[in-house]
């Protein structure tokens, strides 16, 4: 202590840290105008936040006036209000686009050693389009709201809701735009972006999931952009389509509504796919289980995809011949997502496995993406699809594998490569425990409704005092939802804690394998110093070698520490090789 | 405590035997390779955790006949599970041509069902046990779906075109109906039940108008009766050429034309309802048709119970209007006519159905055949 | 893995317009750009593609009906607004042609020739329009109720006005959406034109950026090769 301490302003200045992507700029306008992937990348990262937030509020008000057969605190005129606005938020605003947003834009560039995207203006208007598809949609649930669900049904849709039906078609048309853009710009990258020496086969099976997932939405969204906007017509113009009083078809409404939705569940969950097989890779530190089969079968799902819609409308009045077919090629599609969870469990026989929060969430999500996959097959099948459908088995299904899948699986993927984003390192103690807090509550939130769905207690219903008995598992489910709300919002905390307290992230902090680990964390603008040549197959791990598991380990601990510190205070500069 | 916890719904139908096994052999399956995956995955992570001091030499990263292996086994599994919900589903969609049919009306936001004879009822279906049903289903507005989970059934109604879905209830109850696809603001409201009823039960359920008419007393039941057969044509408060007046004939003697003698009571009544030329009284000829075969014993004691008090009242028995206000919708469906005759309307609309009402398989004949054996 | 010093600083080669940071080289950029705008004109086939499968399946259902409906609509007028778009196709590629040989006078001319084919398409639609129009042809709460208005050979036709509406609310919709796309066209067209006309490097020195107009402005051609045949040369049902 002297009484001539220094003020910290006063302090001499610190030598500068290198640029990076992050500190090369400060200005709004600099985040705001940015041509870089991995800017637009964090853009997406707080604006998906953002309405991942909202559509949670909605999901909570929802269990809390379940918890009643008779209601709790809402009307039903407003109970429809909030189950639409989370599913449209959650499917439309946040499912469709997270990982391919905010993974897939930072890290494609990266993983194929390109500099950016093929089109970066094009990703920034990705993201405008976004922007204002997502807040006009806002602005239609806030000022009245829309009831239909977010499958929009006809005639209810555009015959009889006199909710803000239009106004939010409109704000999910232009989303839809943003979804196609960033997918052209994801297969032209894919196609001609890729480094010297980095061949099909040796792309990381991230970049796999992402092209075929890319391939999906420029296929699908194009006819639900234009189904959706026949609807508006139908509304503001009366136009005859899906009205039958006029001649229209309600049931052209389902078949051309479903040949994107279902491919758009494939869009979700491909790029979990992808994340999945990158953590298991690095944390079992060892090459994927059957490479070619796990690449492939992206491309059989998002192929087969496109024939199964027709499994959404067995009960519709379509011909039974039709359900037929659609049933088998549901059974079909089912194979290839097998194939990648035993490769899986297969890569980890003779691993060398860290059980870190990334790996933490690649376990749970291969528990349960299995079960949300598995009762897939009920609702498949015919014949047990017909008491299943339109009840809580469906809800229980899609949310095993929407939120047990892609946003476990996102997690998991934020957590692997955030060091790599942000530069730095986060607790990982915590991280761990609020892994088994969302695997533990997403599971008490849901199982219970299975078991309520077989009962017969229906979707979408606000009362259920027509059936109280199953009043016991909405409030399991409730219960859990509470537990699992938890754990969706911890990560803010503990993950931005790091920015400010984290140490900082030396280039691989986890030992991985990937050209994303071959560069600075976190990367400069341009990625890459000099553009690499790739001579290494992808996955290049030896997991019997002792010292790549120590260097790891000491990464994590004391990052930035070049070599490594034996116990005796040693240094041991080895290479890989 | 535990049932609070129901696990399975009620299986009243011919499809819940076939369809509670393959749901079960589903089940069981997922909870194989669920068990299969997840003991592996733990094992797996638990034995090669890093550090663990085990063999990790010569790791394998294919093998086409393991990948082979567990593509075409699951494969074949779900094409065997394809096949047996295809053709349980099949069966859903094949009603046998003999199926006794209702028709349902979907709207916003309840059910209107209506029998092949006439008889309508709102947010209730009764049907008969053992007896294929098949409902042709049409909304009114937007699409709902008729959903009864006791009998694992469940079909869209959709504005603009028909649909159809059959059953055969296989236990009788009463069971829950809901609309199964979201239809606006009270679609969680949009339920009731459904009535499985012995086919005895149910056959007078519906000879009576089902739970159309407001409940009656007996001699109202009977007075409307009366009317409806056009007894009062004939039998008028005085006597005529034609019949004997009935008032005051309750217990009173009467004299018959072969020279015998009896008092009028409940037996005498009835027979004479059923055979009236049995016992003619003195003075008549055999005028009046025999109604046996026509009424039930039902019927018939509501006839009775109104012949009672025949004449002892200055006007019949109308059902006062507070019996009409606990079924608000029938004013509606009777188009403002008096709903004691709506029901007269009702049967005197010849039925289509097939299925003949039980009116014709009456219980009676067994019971005057055992009067003339000397059974008692 | 090592990495091999690659600078590319081409922004002063003389063969070619800009290289963006991005690409390596200037063949990867213009390849980029070329699979970019196929891939976009994918997204437009599953666009129109919607609209198609709906106009099939009502056409395959209200035969008759959508065959009165379409008699209103004139053959001569769609048929002259073909060759037109045709010929703006030709001129398309010549523009294309000439700007591989920067020949820039002949792209100009060429370019302006297409815009103004567009021009005489779009006041051809208008005509067509403005007669829908004035027979109360358009689909909404004031379609015509009057039979009379497809009077054909002096004969007023038996049509289910419903089913009518439903054909012109396609027939709007569908060449509607396609004329959006010939005014986002010349929009461009009228861009790339300025472009070559101040010598902007990026169209003079590479006739990629050209031959990506030219891509879209075919695919506008393709879809009314479609839409005329379906919409306006039906045969008469059985």
């Amino acid at each position: 202590m002297s009484a001539t301490a220094l003020h910290p302003s006063e302090l001499p200045e610190q030598p500068s840290e290198p640029k990076n992507y992050l500190n090369v700029a400060h200005t709004i306008k600099s985040w705001l105008l940015t041509g870089d992937h991995k800017r637009i990348a964090i853009l997406y990262l707080f604006s998906t936040g953002f309405f991942f937030f909202l559509g949670g509020l909605a999901a909570a008000v929802i269990r809390y006036e379940l918890t009643s057969p008779a209601g709790v605190v809402l009307e039903s005129e407003t109970y429809n209000r909030v189950f639409s606005a989370h599913g449209i938020i959650m499917v439309f605003l946040f499912l469709v686009v997270v990982i391919p947003a905010t993974l897939g834009n930072f890290l494609i560039p990266l993983m194929v050693g390109a500099r950016d995207l093929a089109f970066p203006r094009l990703n920034l208007l990705s993201w405008y389009l976004y922007m204002a598809g997502g807040t006009i949609v806002l602005a239609g649930m806030i000022w009245g709201g829309i009831d239909t669900g977010w499958t929009f049904y006809t005639p209810y849709s555009s015959m009889y809701s006199n909710t803000n039906v239009s106004l939010v078609i409109v704000g999910i048309f232009l989303g839809g735009f943003s979804s196609i853009t960033t997918g052209i710009n994801f297969i032209v990258t894919v196609h001609k972006m890729r480094a010297p020496g980095m061949t099909w086969f040796r792309l990381p099976l991230f970049v796999w999931s992402m092209y075929a997932t890319s391939v999906v939405i420029i296929l699908g969204t194009p006819v639900i952009a234009i189904t959706l906007l026949l609807v508006v017509f139908e509304r503001t113009f009366k136009l005859p389509i899906f009205s039958p009083e006029l001649g229209g078809d309600p049931v052209l409404f389902q078949h051309l509504f479903w040949f994107y939705s279902h491919p758009a569940v494939y869009i979700m969950i491909l790029p979990a796919f992808g994340v999945q097989s990158e953590l298991i890779a690095n944390f079992a530190r060892k090459r994927i289980f059957g490479y070619h089969f796990v690449a492939f079968s992206s491309i059989a799902i998002a192929g087969l995809g496109f024939l199964v819609w027709g499994h959404h409308m067995f009960i519709s009045s379509q011909s039974m011949y039709q359900g037929v077919v659609f049933s088998l090629i549901s059974f079909l599609v089912a194979v290839p997502s097998a194939v990648k969870v035993f490769n899986w469990t297969a890569t980890l026989y003779k691993g060398n496995i860290r059980l870190q929060s990334p790996m933490l969430y690649a376990l749970s999500f291969i528990g349960l993406f299995t079960v949300g996959g598995l009762t897939g097959l009920f609702l498949g099948s015919m014949g047990t699809d017909v008491h299943l459908t339109n009840t809580y088995f469906i809800v229980a299904h899609f949310h095993y594998v929407m939120v047990g899948g892609t946003v476990t699986a996102f997690l998991g993927g934020l957590h692997y490569w955030w060091p790599k984003m942000t530069g730095r390192i986060y607790n990982d103690g915590w991280a761990k425990i609020n892994a088994l807090i969302v695997f533990m509550g997403f599971n008490l939130t849901f199982f219970p409704q299975f078991i309520a769905g077989f009962l017969g207690m229906p979707r979408r219903y606000h009362y259920y005092y027509l059936m109280p008995e199953v009043q016991a598992y909405h409030i399991m489910s409730s219960a859990g939802a509470s537990f699992l709300a938890l754990g969706l919002i911890l990560p803010v905390f503990y993950l931005g804690a790091s920015l400010k307290n984290g140490a900082k992230a030396s280039a691989n902090p986890w030992g991985a394998h990937g050209l994303e680990w071959e560069t600075t964390s976190p990367p400069p603008t341009f990625n890459f110093v000099e553009t690499p040549v790739v001579t290494d197959e992808v996955y290049d791990f030896d997991p019997v070698s002792e010292y790549e598991q120590e260097r790891a380990t000491q990464e994590m601990v004391h990052p930035g520490t070049p070599g490594l510190l034996t116990k005796d205070g040693e240094l041991k500069t080895g290479d890989r090789e | 405590m535990w049932s609070n916890f129901p696990l399975a719904p009620p299986s009243a139908s011919n499809f819940a035997p076939e369809y509670d096994f393959i749901f079960y052999t589903l089940l069981a399956l997922t909870i194989l390779f669920t068990l299969i995956v997840g003991i592996a995955v733990t094992v797996f992570t638990i034995r090669y955790r890093r550090g663990t001091k085990v063999d990790r030499s010569r790791p394998i990263y294919e093998d086409l006949r393991l990948e082979l292996t567990w593509t075409i086994i699951p494969l074949i599994l779900g094409l065997i599970m394809f096949f047996f919900g295809a053709r349980l589903f099949i069966h859903m969609k094949t009603p046998p041509p003999d199926a006794q049919e209702i028709f349902v009306i979907g709207k916003q936001w309840m059910w209107h069902a209506q029998h092949a004879n006439g008889v309508r009822e709102n947010n209730t279906l009764h049907v008969p046990v053992g007896r294929p049903v098949k409902l042709t289903m049409i909304s009114q507005d937007v699409i709902h779906a008729f959903y009864i989970p006791a009998f694992r059934v469940q079909y869209h109604v959709v504005p603009g075109r028909y649909t159809q879905m059959w059953f055969t209830a296989t236990k009788a109850g009463v069971y829950h109906l809901f609309c199964g696809m979201y239809c606006g603001t009270q679609h969680s409201e949009m339920g009731g039940k459904v009535v499985a009823m012995d086919p005895k039960d149910w056959a007078n359920w519906i000879a009576n108008g089902g739970n159309t008419v407001p409940p009656m007393t007996m001699e109202q039941a009977g007075h409307r009766l009366y009317n409806r057969l056009s007894c009062n044509n004939c039998h008028g408060a005085e006597s005529n050429l034609r019949a004997p007046s009935l008032y005051g004939i309750y217990n009173s003697k009467r004299s018959f034309a072969n020279g015998g003698a009896a008092i009028a009571d409940d037996t005498y009544i009835r027979e004479s309802i059923l055979r009236p030329h049995n016992r003619l009284t003195q003075g008549y000829g055999p005028t009046m048709p025999a109604y046996e075969g026509q009424l039930s014993e039902e019927d018939v004691l509501n006839l009775i119970a109104y012949i009672r008090n025949i004449g002892g009242m200055a006007n019949p028995a109308t059902p006062s209007p507070t019996n009409m206000q606990n079924v608000p919708v029938q004013s509606a469906r009777t188009n403002g006519q008096n709903p004691l005759s709506y029901g007269a309307m009702q049967f005197d609309n010849p039925s289509s159905d097939p299925t003949p009402t039980n009116r014709t398989t009456n219980p009676s004949v067994g019971a005057i055949a055992a009067e003339d054996r000397g059974d008692r | 893995m090592a990495a091999i010093t690659h600078t590319s600083d081409h922004s002063h080669d003389d063969h070619h317009g800009p290289l963006h940071h991005q690409f390596e080289s200037i063949e990867q950029q213009n390849e980029s750009y070329i699979v970019g705008m196929w891939t976009f004109l994918v997204t437009e086939v599953m666009f129109f593609g919607a609209l198609f499968l709906t106009y099939t399946l009502y056409r395959a259902m209200y035969q008759h009906d959508f065959f009165v409906a379409h008699e209103h609509l004139s053959i001569p007028m769609g048929a002259f607004n073909t060759i037109v778009l045709l010929i703006s196709s030709f001129t398309m590629v010549l523009a294309v042609h000439f700007a591989q040989l920067k020949r820039a006078r002949a792209v100009i001319a060429n370019l302006w020739l297409t815009i103004a084919l567009a021009g005489v398409f779009l006041v051809v639609k208008y005509f067509e329009y403005t007669s829908k129009f004035a027979d109360n042809l358009y689909p909404g709460p004031s379609f015509t109720a009057n039979k009379a208005v497809f009077e054909h050979n002096g004969h007023v036709p038996e049509i289910d006005l419903n089913h009518a509406q439903i054909f012109y609310g396609l027939y709007f919709g569908m060449t509607g959406l396609h004329a959006v796309h010939i005014i986002v066209g010349i929009l461009v067209l009228a861009a790339l034109a300025r472009m070559w006309m101040k010598g902007n490097r990026l169209v003079t020195e590479d006739f990629v950026p050209t031959e990506l107009v030219g891509l879209y402005w075919h695919f506008v051609d393709l879809v009314w090769i479609f839409l005329f045949p379906l919409m306006y040369l039906m045969p008469k049902p059985h």
